[in-house]
């Protein structure tokens, strides 16, 4: 679905990323890892088209013999090409209500009815949501802010969900059920790119993973390969080979 | 790091010496007209430089300029007035006033503390906030001056304005009233005050987190620069013999800005030449204006080519350097 | 309520309307670009001749040259925000607050080239002119039209903010830049589309401040521009009710500091309502409704 070719990213002056390939397919969760720095966020920015690209390339493949090249459009054609990112820290718009926010994850779409439907499923996945609707985003706790940032991401109608650190300052049984979200989304056809620095919990739950390290792909393989990997169990993982 | 220049360099001791020949020549041989033309274009230098410090090198953005210039001139010209005139200029003054009648060196000093002391309120108000906080109170600042002075009739004479201010300045006392504007900043940029400053604009915290007192830091450079355009009013008053509330305005602050911006924010020889050049041209322009009968012209041409080079050329034409050999060690700042 | 103070009162609310008026589009463009637009103020100017020229046609009804006013005014916004701000884009923020005093410069100087300093005298319907009683007090059928007017824009504004897509959209720009991004957020054509609105709301005031003042010339934008930022200080900057708060506070302030202190003190208006914005950025930085905001190129 997703291929990213040779890629090339520069923040300023600064080259982050050197030349990384990278392929994400249909209903699949792929996980990146690496430590922090390695240009993983870099690397989620860049085909959110927040960051120029200065070589390689992003191709989408729409199906049917259909590809488009995501490295040269706007942030806005991206999503619109329905690759949808949850930041890190989560970047809710905190002044605006939760419904707010998730009327604004479908800011591109124009099928009202639709919009509402979407809107109903995700008080019925996170029923918290439902209830605070009218608060204001910033007012809910950590990882109801986690569980709203996933929706507002999801309103959007995502083929691709791009999730950045979804545990991030999360409390741990927050963590186990955001996971659980991600997993039981991905179940319902959700293909999903995760970057995370949790590595095992990202590498328990993904189809394949890549380790990222300085700006370069230094290993990849299915995430049970690389739970079993030596290397990847010193470095990421903590645990000893 | 070197040590400081204390001593010009080469070329900058030939652009004094330089200078000093021009004001000779002039002061010999030119018409009045002529050499006041050349004490204001020198005048306008040192305002530019004295800008130079609160803006460029410090990065704040003030505008407050031209309410400082009429503050020390409206000081200096009491201090300086004829005793004999006073009682029917000025009819509301104290005794001590009334009857004091200095000479131009400490009325331009207490001119230019006066200025320093209201930069120092303002200043401590404003200048822990952002900066265009600071913009729009100095530009308020000039409002409050003008209206009070206005208002204080008895004082200042009102909207009539001073005239018949003594004429004691003359174009050497200007030349080293700019030189020293010039030598002092150029110092303070090259001494480690100046790299503390230039760090603080690239960056204010991680300046703070080297232990720099960033609001210590601004308010320095904001009274300083209050007290040189205090002093430099104090001087233009007692060139051209007149002062009135509105004399020094908004149309002054940007061009004094524009100066700054076009020479390049921090470039001491880019303020001075960007000073020359926009003096006189605004001056020239000044009889093609009234042929026209298009007053204004000038101030679109300046804007719209200020609009062009913030477009083309953000860091203006010397960025924050100086050309080697003006000082002795050659000093590149941060040109972002 | 002595017929005294309920005139005092009105004067205020006018005074505050027109302020509100253009304090709102100061802040809803500072809350997106994080930048004071100079230029602001002087689209009143844009708005008082505008009406003039239009008016003194007669041509046109006052329904339509109202209309016209504020299509007027959102066009010079666009035209600002493209030629001054947008290309000025991640630049140092004093780039841009630069940039916009140098259009305010153009549209003083130009104005006062094409139109001359004279102070030309306003027309406005004589119906405006005539009195009418509330209560104990009289006032001008101008000033109810200022005050009405301001408060059926202000509606339809919240009605635009909260209710529709694009209204949420700046809301969500202001909020978080990278998020509205990555929600597929045009940010060129919101950024402009919050010019466009501010920008028509400080021209209308322009087509009041004329009918209520008289006398109108290029100059005139300068100084209700200043006092309207200092009206947003005062509200917060950054928030659209703040604005409208700050613009009612600060002229019923400005009338009352008039109406009730001696006389001798009323030439001392300004320099109050300067004052104000130098005692309220020492006490209350944020003003009453902002909050500390990051800062954004």
């Amino acid at each position: 679905m997703l291929t990213l070719a040779e890629l090339v990213v520069e923040r300023g002056a600064t080259r982050v990323l050197h030349g990384i390939d990278l392929e994400v397919r249909s209903g699949e969760i792929v996980a990146l890892i690496g430590a922090n720095g390695a240009g993983k966020t870099t690397t989620l920015h860049a085909i959110s088209a927040l960051l120029p690209v200065r070589g390689g390339r992003i191709t989408l493949d729409l199906g049917e013999g259909t590809a488009k090249r995501l490295d040269r459009m706007s942030p806005a054609e991206v999503v619109a090409c329905g690759v949808v990112q949850c930041p890190e820290g989560r970047q809710l718009f905190a002044s605006l209500t939760v419904l707010e926010n998730l009327l604004l994850g479908a800011y591109r779409r124009d099928d009202r009815e639709a919009v509402k439907r979407d809107l109903a499923r995700m008080s019925e996945l996170f029923p918290v949501l439902g209830e605070r609707r009218n608060q204001s985003a910033g007012s809910l706790s950590g990882g109801e802010q986690m569980m709203l940032a996933i929706a507002r991401a999801l309103m959007a109608r995502p083929r691709l969900l791009l999730l950045d650190e979804p545990s991030l300052g999360l409390a741990p049984q927050m963590v186990d059920r955001i996971f659980e979200t991600i997993l039981a989304l991905n179940r319902e056809g959700v293909t999903m790119l995760l970057v995370e620095q949790n590595a095992l919990a990202a590498l328990e739950i993904a189809d394949r993973a890549y380790v990222l390290e300085t700006g370069r792909i230094v290993q990849s393989g299915t995430g049970a390969a690389l739970l079993d990997d030596p290397a990847v169990r010193a470095a990421y993982l903590g645990l000893g080979a | 790091m070197t040590a400081p220049p204390f001593l010009p360099g080469p070329k900058a001791a030939l652009a004094m010496l330089g200078a000093a020949a021009v004001v000779a020549f002039a002061d010999l041989y030119l018409s009045t007209y002529a050499v006041t033309l050349l004490s204001l274009v020198m005048l306008n230098v040192a305002l530019a430089v004295s800008l130079q410090l609160t803006n460029g090198l410090t990065g704040l953005f003030s505008l407050g300029h031209p309410a400082f210039m009429t503050v020390g001139g409206y000081v200096a010209a009491i201090l300086t007035y004829p005793v004999r005139r006073k009682g029917f200029m000025m009819p509301d003054l104290p005794d001590w006033l009334a009857t004091a009648q200095w000479d131009l060196l400490p009325a331009t000093l207490v001119g230019a503390a006066v200025a320093a002391l209201l930069a120092l309120v303002v200043g401590i108000a404003v200048l822990r906030l952002k900066g265009h906080y600071l913009a729009v109170a100095t530009l308020g600042l000039i409002v409050i001056v003008r209206v009070v002075i206005n208002n204080l009739d008895g004082y200042t004479r009102g909207g009539l304005g001073l005239s018949g201010v003594p004429r004691l300045t003359g174009p050497w006392e200007v030349l080293v009233f700019t030189l020293l504007t010039v030598g002092l900043v150029w110092r303070i940029k090259h001494a480690s005050l100046g790299r503390a400053m230039m760090a603080m604009r690239e960056n204010e915290l991680a300046a703070r987190c080297m232990g720099i007192d960033a609001f210590a830091l601004k308010l320095l450079a904001f009274v300083l620069g209050a007290f040189l355009a205090g002093a430099a009013g104090a001087l233009t008053v007692h060139l051209v013999s007149v002062i009135t509330p509105g004399a020094y305005g908004i149309p002054l602050a940007f061009s004094l800005v524009v100066m700054v911006v076009v020479g390049g924010s921090g470039s001491i020889t880019g303020a001075v030449l960007a000073a020359i050049a926009i003096s006189l041209l605004s001056e020239f322009a000044r009889p093609l204006e009234e042929g026209l009968e298009l007053y204004g012209l000038s101030q679109v041409l300046v804007a719209l080519g200020l609009i062009l080079v913030l477009r083309l050329r953000p860091t203006g034409l010397f960025g924050s350097r100086e050309p080697a050999g003006l000082g002795r060690p050659r000093f590149s700042g941060g040109t972002s | 309520m002595s017929a005294y103070y309920l005139q005092q009162l009105l004067n205020g609310l006018m005074l505050g309307s027109l302020y509100a008026l253009i304090a709102i589009g100061f802040s809803m463009i500072y809350g997106i670009v994080r930048l004071i637009n100079f230029a602001h103020g002087d689209l009143l100017m844009v708005g008082a001749f505008t009406t003039l020229g239009l008016a003194s046609t007669g041509l046109l009804p006052w329904w339509a040259i109202a209309l016209l006013v504020l299509v007027t005014g959102a066009l010079s916004g666009i035209t600002i925000e493209r030629v001054a701000i947008r290309p000025m884009r991640g630049a140092p923020q004093v780039t841009g607050f630069i940039a916009t005093l140098a259009v305010s410069v153009v549209i003083e100087n130009g104005g006062l080239i094409l139109l001359s300093g004279q102070p030309r005298t306003f027309l406005f319907p004589e119906i405006m002119r005539s009195r009418v009683t509330i209560g104990p007090a009289s006032v001008a059928a101008v000033d109810l039209v200022i005050i009405g007017s301001t408060l059926l824009l202000c509606v339809l504004l919240l009605l635009f903010v909260r209710g529709t897509r694009m209204g949420r959209a700046m809301r969500a720009l202001a909020d978080n830049l990278l998020a509205a991004r990555l929600m597929g957020i045009d940010v060129d054509r919101t950024i402009m589309a919050a010019f466009a609105i501010g920008s028509a709301f400080a021209a209308f005031a322009g087509l009041l401040w004329g009918g209520r003042f008289g006398q109108i010339d290029p100059l005139i934008g300068f100084a209700p521009g200043l006092k309207a930022f200092v009206a947003c200080v005062i509200g917060g900057v950054g928030s659209i009710g703040g604005a409208v708060l700050g613009g009612y506070l600060l002229g019923l302030a400005e009338v009352m500091f008039v109406g009730m202190l001696p006389p001798i003190y009323s030439g001392y208006r300004d320099a109050f309502v300067f004052a104000t914005l130098i005692l309220v950025l020492l006490l209350m930085p944020n003003g009453l409704l902002g909050r500390p905001e990051e800062d954004r190129a």
